[in-house]
Order: structure tokens, then sequence, then C-alpha cells
């Protein structure tokens, strides 16, 4: 990360990923229709769902399928244990430690053994619903177009029940505990960008909609997004065409579709003070604690409506044609398109993950914070500034512990 | 009394998804007993603080891609007194070899709008290509159950007990019906490393060669079979070309009058 600063000023952020290219639009080109959600979800281990089910969604859109009832309540239960998952580690494993001081959840757990503990059992519970709908927590196999290859027995679910009850009170407890932490006292007024869906909090799919009155299909993203390539970074950066940068992930989600919680979770909400127009990321984590309850309470309701399905999956034809999908991802929408030909393979790819979108945020978010501490010694700035990237969760090569900060102060 | 120090664990990351890494995070139950009995002493996944080397066990994830890398795996080496490669991409370079059979400049060209900004190598390269490596754990992503065996193995000065063989063994001992035979689903079991438990048939689906190649794998007559469930050669070649396309193109022997 590169910070220039004149006359007390900040004048200059830029963080570079040196991520090196994989390349997955490109090889995607000349596969079979049926290949994207396994070799998408290679993308992330960290959310591979996300991978896979905007990229059915997309494949699903241009052969004219539509996938519902059972089938699609367990993606959506396969995305709940993600979201647990993913949320959890991200929580208590990368965050946490940075607001009590600690360098790694295996240091906190030293004079906080029982927190941490917990939040293990919290993480495996996510798993473990990813193990029993998906086969596996890190890329799962069962995903596929049109469905599942094996949709699971309603016994197979009634064992996880118990268990998400637990995660639900585990993750109530997150809540409070998250909520207590000092915070930063910064605010910024984003641009806040999500998926909404009637009478559902959004996760597997939905409407683009931000707080700004953008409300699009997702086949509209690319006439209202742009992704550009920066010479600093191998990190694509997106905008709002015209708008410029905007936000996407918990803290979205939660103020755009704040009615649609749970009622457990909106309660939770409540209890802590945490309302819609929350604009602090730093308490990203609270909120991202406040998902996992809904995420738990939300497979449980899944669960408990769950009807075996008929058949595992719905038949899908190839034909030509361009498809969107668009997803919410642990960290925020997640959009894919896909055009095939006839016999369906694949003639172009376009994958733009939230760290994407986010990275302009990210960056106006480190010069604001830089500028209000710059009387801080550099090696405490550089936490901030750590701290500061990990409230947009974004995809661990840039979360993880890796920021060698340079200020330049002429 | 001096107290003997624990052994130091480095975990790395080139190019890869992390899944591998976070399969070590995925020990739930294991995580905390393991950070008392040896010293987490580089892991930027999931902690800040680093430990100097030397280190006693490096698990490295991940494929050689940038001029760089090939650089800093050669330190990884120098630092570690047993190294270890874990996943598709630090075994056998992972999807993105899948460039080894393309231009690159192609691809760059394709997700970036100013591919000059961007340097890459024109190859994805596994581990043991660039430095020895004491051994290979399998999988895309690897199996945890298989990751612990690996720790405690090197932790105690034995080989890991990691069989070898395909993943039919592993459906034979499940007792799952033969996709294969019975719903006559193409599978890639027979020449698949075991590993993952034979997943996907459970699941009712063919393997999908995540493992890679076992030893001496029988790709011909597996292809041969293929063919006959009404797959063609663009299919064939699909299927054989994904997580580990560098390892199964190495094995897979040139078909008789093809």
């Amino acid at each position: 990360m590169h910070v220039t600063v004149e006359d007390g000023r900040v004048t200059d952020v830029k963080l570079r990923i040196f991520e090196p290219p994989r390349f997955f639009e490109a090889f995607l080109r000349g596969r079979a229709y049926t290949e994207p959600p396994d070799i998408t979800a290679r993308i992330c281990g960290i959310c591979p769902v996300a991978y896979q089910m905007s990229s059915v969604q997309a494949i699903e859109q241009i052969c004219g399928v539509d996938v519902d009832g059972p089938l699609r309540s367990l993606r959506r239960l396969l995305y709940c244990g993600e979201w647990i998952e993913s949320h959890t580690l991200h929580v208590f494993m990368l965050h946490l430690p940075d607001f009590l001081g600690y360098d790694s959840a295996v240091e906190l757990a030293r004079d906080h053994h029982d927190t941490v503990a917990k939040a293990l059992e919290l993480k495996k519970i996510g798993n473990e619903v990813m193990r029993v709908v998906g086969g596996r927590e890190v890329h799962p196999i069962n995903v596929r177009v049109g469905g599942w290859y094996r949709a699971p027995r309603k016994r197979e679910l009634a064992p996880l029940v118990p268990k998400l009850e637990r995660a639900r009170e585990l993750a109530l407890e997150t809540v409070s505990i998250t909520a207590g932490l000092p915070f930063p006292d910064y605010a910024q007024d984003y641009e806040l960008v999500a998926l909404s869906s009637p009478g559902e909090y959004p996760i597997d799919r939905g409407r683009i909609v931000s707080n700004r009155g953008l409300d699009i299909s997702v086949a509209e993203y690319d006439d209202h997004f742009v992704e550009e390539q920066v010479a600093w970074s191998n990190a694509l950066h997106s905008s709002l065409r015209e708008r410029g940068s905007y936000l996407c992930g918990p803290l979205a989600r939660f103020a755009l579709s704040y009615e649609r919680l749970s009622p457990i979770a909106r309660e939770a909400a409540e209890s802590v003070g945490l309302a819609p127009a929350e604009r602090n990321p730093f308490r990203s984590i609270v909120v991202r604690a406040l998902e996992v309850v809904y995420a738990a309470d939300e497979a449980l309701r899944l669960i408990a409506d769950y009807e075996e399905p008929d058949s595992p999956a719905v038949e899908v034809e190839p034909r030509a044609g361009v498809g969107y999908g668009c997803s919410e991802a642990p960290r925020g929408i997640l959009y894919h398109r896909y055009r095939l030909d006839d016999d369906g393979t694949v003639l172009d790819a376009k994958i733009v993950p939230p760290t994407s979108q986010n990275q302009r945020t990210i960056e106006e978010d480190l010069r604001g914070v830089v500028e209000r501490s710059l009387d801080v010694p550099d090696d405490e700035l550089s936490r901030l500034c750590e701290q500061t990237i990990r409230n947009y969760d974004p995809c661990i090569s840039c979360a993880t512990h890796f920021l060698r900060l340079e200020i330049e102060r002429r | 009394m001096a107290t003997t120090p624990k052994p130091k664990l480095a975990v790395w990351k080139f190019a890869s998804c992390d899944g591998c890494q976070l399969s070590l995070l995925d020990c739930e139950d294991e995580l905390l007993a393991l950070a008392g009995e040896i010293e987490i002493a580089y892991f930027l996944e999931a902690s800040s603080a680093t430990v100097a080397g030397p280190y006693d066990l490096s698990l490295v994830e991940g494929s050689i891609t940038t001029a760089e890398d090939a650089e800093r795996i050669r330190d990884v080496r120098r630092l570690s007194r047993r190294l270890v490669t874990i996943g598709a991409c630090a075994t056998a370079g992972g999807v993105q070899a899948l460039r080894n059979f393309a231009d690159v400049g192609d691809f760059l060209s394709i997700v970036y709008a100013s591919p000059e900004y961007v340097s890459t190598l024109e190859t994805s390269t596994p581990i043991s290509a660039h430095v020895p490596v004491d051994f290979e754990l399998h999988g895309c992503p690897i199996d945890k159950r298989q990751l612990l065996e690996v720790i405690t193995a090197f932790l105690h000065g034995r080989r890991p007990a990691i069989a070898s063989t395909s993943v039919c063994t592993e459906c034979k001992r499940r007792g799952n019906v033969c996709v294969m035979v019975a719903h006559g689903t193409p599978c890639l079991g027979p020449v698949t490393h075991a590993g993952c438990g034979a997943l996907c048939p459970s699941f009712d689906r063919g393997c999908y060669g995540c493992f890679g190649p076992m030893e001496t794998p029988n790709t011909v007559s597996l292809t041969r079979q293929l063919r006959v469930l009404g797959m063609d050669n663009r299919d064939v070649d699909r299927v054989f070309r994904t997580f580990n396309v560098d390892a199964f193109e190495a094995v897979r022997a040139p078909e008789p009058g093809a």
C-alpha cells in the first residue's frame, strides 16, 4: 500500500494487489455449459458456493430453465452454510483479533479460550451444512446446472436441526460480543449496492438495487457498471458509470433489506442498536455476526419446509444465447455472464467478484482513515489500515496479514 | 530444566484459491490442540505474527506462475527442513495450468485491457518443477483428514500413511454401487488418486478427477469405456483437462490408431 502525504494532506492512496492472475475468463472459453460451476468454484476456496450459484443461474437463464421449489431451497440452504462458515472465519479469525490487539485467533485463544472454542464450533456447523448438502466444505461436488446430482433425504437434514439451533444461539452471542467492541469513529455516505428479492433477505437471487435509486435486473449490469484496470494492481476496479465507487456486502444488504430479516435477527439488531442507517464500515463485523444469526434461522426454516423433490435436477438442454447471474457472496454481489453457442460451448465469460467491486471504496476508506490518523506512528497506522481493509473481508490474498505500508511524506 | 522448543510450522501461498490452507482452519476439532503441539510460525491466512525461519515443516499451496514466485519458492525451500506441497495447484499446476496448452498472450488480452501492466509466466508449474519436495498431498481441495495425517507423520519423523490407489478402491470400501456399471455414468474413478473417500460416486456423480492421476493409471482402457458411454473426443479431452490438467496429460498415452 502506497500513501502520498503532502502538507499534512493525503493526496494519493494506492493498494497494490499482486495476486498472480489465473485467467479463468480466458480458459472458460471452449468449455461445456455444464462445467462453469465446478471450474469457477476454484476461483475462491472461501466462497466456492457463491461462484457455483451465480454460474448456474446464468446458464439456466440461457437454456430457459427455472430451478425452483425444493431444488432452489437446497441451493439457499447450501448458501446459508457458506455464509455461516465464511462470516465466522472472518469475524473471529481475521477481524476480531484486530479489534482486541492480537495477531491471530490462536493468540486470542490463549486469553479467550472459550470465545475461540465457540467460534470454531459455530464455523463447524456451517461446514456441516455444506457437507450434508454439497458433499464437502471446500468446492462442493453436488451442485449442477439444473439442480443437484443427488437431493438429500429429509432424514439426512434432520440431524442439522439441533446444530443450527445451537448455531443461532452462538451467533446471537457473537452479535453481543462484536457490538461491544471499540470502533474507530468513521463513517461515509456510501452508495450501497445489493440484491433485493421480495419477501426474503437476499442470498441466491434478486434485482440489483442501491440506496440512490438504482433498481435493475441482473441482465442490465453491464449497462450500469464498468470494470477498469489500474496500472498498480492486478485486481480490477469496478465503478458505477458516471457515479463512481460503491459498496457491496453485509453493510449494504443490511441497509437495503433490513425489513426482510427474520424476526429473531431483527430483534438482535435492535438490541444492540444496529439500524439500517449504519455507515461505519468497522461495524460491518456486527452485521456479519447478525447475518450468521439470519443464516442459521433461515437454514432452519428451509429444513422445516423441505419436501424431497421427485428428481434431483431439471433437464437442461443447451442453446445459444447470453445469460446473467448474480448472487450475494459473503463479501457482496458476485456477477457472472456467459455466452453459449447452440451446442452449449462457452464462447465467452465475464466474472466480477465483490472484491473488485469494493476495491475503490477500500482505497477511499484508507484515504479517510489515514487522513484522520496522520499523527500516529507508521506501525500503528499500518495495523489500522489492515483493519480497514478487513472491514471488506476481501478475498483472502488481500485480507490476510500482508500489508507493507509506504508513506511518502512531502 | 530446558523445555524442548515446539516444532515450527509454516504455510505458504502461491497461485491458488486458498481452499487447501483453509482446510487447516477447517480442522475445527483439532486446531487448538495442534496449536498446542506446534508453533504456527508463519501462516498469513490466520496470523499477522511471523516467526523467522528455519521451519521444521512447510506446507506449500499454489503453483508457480510468476518470475518472483519462482524465486520465492527457492527461499522457502532454503528455510524449510521438510517441504510438503498441498493440493492440485502445488502438486500439478492447478486449473491455471490450462494456460500451458494455450497462448498466454491471448489469455492476458481476454482478461486485461492493458496486458502490459501484468507480468506472468507462460506456464503454471508445480512446486516440484522448481525445488525438491518431500511429500505431495493431492486433491482439489485436499482432504483435511489426510492433511492431519501428513502433519502428524512429519512431526514424528515417519512417512505419511496415504494410499496411492484409485478412487475405485474407496468406492468398494464404502459399498457404493458402481455409477459407471450400474448407471452408465462416465467416471474417472478407475484412474484417479484416492483420498476423497469416493465422494462423487456417493452422490450419484461420476468422479471428475480432482485428486489427479493415481500411480500407473490405465487411461487408454478408461478412455475406451468413456467412448462406449457416448463421450466424443472433445468430451474426453475436457474431462481430463481440469484441475490436474498437466498431471493427466503426462500420463495419457496416445490411443492406438488415434
